[in-house]
């Protein structure tokens, strides 16, 4: 049987060590894999001005490459140094929608999202990240506190 | 910059200081030599053909509309499906995600034509030219999609990209390499005029005109003050938006000036809604007076020539500056983006407009002769005769007023934020065209950017009727240089288009949902 793979949708902020390091830990014992995804919230639907159209593509390359240097690559090493193997990629879009998606695409066997937001009133009224997941996710999905 | 800034300071401070009564008589100083200076330019422009009270450039128009009409097939009609499926995303990558998507591009360049026109320009148009004037300007909008389509392809198509990323395109682009690839002559001297009349287009219609009907509306609400005022007011936020870079106040107008035109139509339709027994009437008039005039100076020919004139003025098509609004897109095909944009034309002038036109027949705000049924037409002001006096926006103020008493309010928040998306539009656009003819340097920018605001102080003080004639006068200019280039580069257009169709229909150039 192939080896079994783990999807983190992994926002790189200072909560986010805590759900980095138990996904490693799950993946260890299961001996899985992990796929570390962050998505940079967009919408093709806001509004922007002629000045933002007009730099939006190199904006857009500068955005890739700090999320890369700054968020997947720090994790993916992590991961390595534990002993588990893991890859990454960036996406814009929405979050929930983009993990329930890659988790399909790339038949994961899990999800790990961490709760964090999920307090806040905007979260309440307009639905967090984990919560959106809980609705949406086609795999078991842990949300790690 | 520091000197810039400094300048900009003491001129707001000069300004701050001088008495009120003294205003009155800046307003005035301002107005004649305003007057005398563009006054023979405007004439040449809105001049009539020999023997005809028709001026050429409305024909000039309307027949490069019609002819790229004819000249792809009615894309208007036929492509109108696949544009919105286009703008829904259904075609788009999901790869590019991040990228300007087609509804970015579109909704930016409608900021930046969404505004006065829509509510002033056609108070404007309907009250000098009758209810007619509306028959025309449907119609001028329905061609002008085909204007529209073609110059924007050709905007996406010749752009500049720059290793940076960043993209600069329009006319200007297309212009020069258009020629250069078809070998024809004179490439570079018309981008030059085009760039010229685009920065005077850009303090005129872009600028002044908005200040001066920001100002209007809102002396009408909170009473008559001189238009210096609002005009430094104006002038100092965009100073700091497009000089400062306070992108915060920029991006908090883009987002709110879509509801405040969807407010608008809703608003709108509430109110023929309400007097859904009047609107066969209001059509009525709108076909009787497009080819009677129902008593407007001119008869037929008045009220079309304000319906071609607020129809280009409001919806742009043919000036060329959606070419430069449009040109940052993310498509492989330039084409998609000609098709995103022939719907400018169409929300902006077919629903739009019409809306605002039918709101002002509907409430009876234009004074009719009982007994004639035709319009009372006032020979000295050179329009018809209104409920309580009043012309262009607060025209549209009064009648929206006559069914909600609050709307002027709304109408006057509405009216400053239209004013200030489009003037940030427009300094985007006679930026770009600076910034063609001198360079992209910081301090070429700053340069015209404080221009730029300078015009907006006159732009409030002065009184319609130069302002007006002048923004017309710039953007019409633009239009001949830009519809030479179109006719030239015409073919390119279209063999791209049955490039396009024919990969869409062996479904080479698929769905992506």
């Amino acid at each position: 049987m192939s080896q079994e793979l783990f999807v983190v949708a992994y926002e790189g902020d200072d909560d986010s060590g805590s759900l980095l390091d138990y996904a490693i830990a799950r993946a260890t014992k299961e001996g899985a894999a992990l796929h570390i995804v962050h998505v940079l919230e967009w919408s093709p639907y806001s509004f922007l001005t002629p000045q933002e159209v007009e730099e939006r593509h190199a904006r857009r390359k500068e955005e890739l490459a700090r999320a890369k240097s700054a968020i997947i690559d720090p994790a993916i090493d992590k991961a390595s140094a534990a002993g588990v193997t893991a890859s990454g990629e960036m996406r814009y879009g929405q979050v929930v929608e983009l993990i329930a998606e890659i988790a399909t695409a790339k038949s994961a066997a899990m999800i790990f999202v961490g709760r964090s937001g999920s307090n806040s009133m905007a979260a309440r009224v307009f639905g967090s990240v984990p919560l959106g997941l809980a609705q949406i996710a086609p795999v078991p999905t842990v949300i790690v506190p | 910059m520091k000197r810039v800034t400094t300048s900009a300071a003491a001129l707001a401070g000069m300004a701050l200081t001088a008495a009120p009564a003294a205003a009155q008589g800046i307003d005035e100083t301002i107005n004649q030599v305003f007057s005398d200076y563009t006054g023979w330019y405007v004439g040449l422009i809105f001049a009539n053909l020999p023997g005809t009270n028709f001026s050429w450039i409305a024909l000039w128009l309307v027949v490069a509309a019609v002819i790229f009409t004819v000249y792809f097939s009615a894309i208007q009609l036929r492509g109108f499906g696949h544009s919105i499926a286009l703008v829904k995303g259904d075609y788009s990558d999901p790869e590019d995600a991040g990228e300007v998507s087609h509804f970015q591009a579109l909704a930016t360049a409608l900021s930046g034509t969404v505004g006065l026109g829509n509510i002033a320009g056609v108070a404007v148009a309907v009250g000098i030219g009758g209810p007619g004037a509306t028959f025309w300007m449907i119609i001028a909008g329905l061609f002008g999609m085909a204007t529209k389509f073609t110059e924007c392809t050709l905007g996406v198509k010749y752009r500049n990209e720059y290793a940076d990323g960043h993209v600069s395109g329009g006319p200007m682009y297309y212009i020069t390499k258009g020629f250069k690839e078809r070998g024809l002559p004179g490439g570079k001297v018309l981008a030059v005029i085009f760039c010229i009349f685009t920065i005077l287009g850009a303090l005129g219609g872009g600028n002044m005109f908005q200040a001066n009907q920001a100002h209007a509306q809102l002396a009408g609400v909170v009473g008559d003050y001189p238009g210096w005022i609002t005009g430094v007011i104006l002038a100092v936020v965009t100073f700091v938006v497009i000089v400062g870079g306070i992108k915060s106040i920029a991006r908090v107008t883009e987002k709110v000036v879509p509801f405040m035109g969807i407010f608008y139509v809703l608003v709108s339709l509430v109110i023929l809604i309400m007097n859904y027994d009047m609107i066969l009437w209001a059509f009525g008039q709108i076909f009787a007076g497009a080819f009677t005039g129902l008593g407007v100076a001119g008869g037929f020919t008045g009220a079309l020539i304000q319906g071609f004139r607020r129809a280009a003025f409001s919806n742009e098509a043919g000036i060329g500056s959606a070419a430069i609004a449009h040109s940052a897109v993310k498509t492989k095909e330039p084409i998609t983006e000609g098709y995103v944009a022939l719907l400018e034309p169409f929300i902006d002038t077919v629903v739009i407009c019409t809306m605002t036109a039918l709101v002002i027949v509907i409430t009876g705000v234009l004074n009719v002769d009982p007994d004639t049924g035709l319009y009372v037409w006032d020979e000295a002001a050179g329009r018809i005769t209104t409920a309580d006096g009043s012309s262009g926006v607060q025209l549209t103020s009064a009648a929206f007023a006559s069914v909600f008493s609050w709307f002027p309010y709304m109408l006057a928040i509405a009216v400053v934020l239209f004013a200030f998306s489009t003037m940030i539009s427009w300094s985007y656009y006679g930026l770009k065209a600076w910034t063609y003819l001198f360079g992209e340097s910081r301090g070429s920018e700053v340069t015209f950017k404080v221009i730029f605001c300078l015009f907006i102080v006159i732009g409030a003080a002065a009184s319609l009727g130069p302002v007006i004639d002048f923004s017309d006068a710039m953007l019409f200019s633009m239009a001949i240089v830009n519809i030479i280039a179109l006719y030239l580069l015409m073919p390119i257009v279209k063999a791209e288009l049955a490039h396009y169709i024919s990969r869409l229909k062996s479904g080479e150039i698929r769905k992506f949902r």
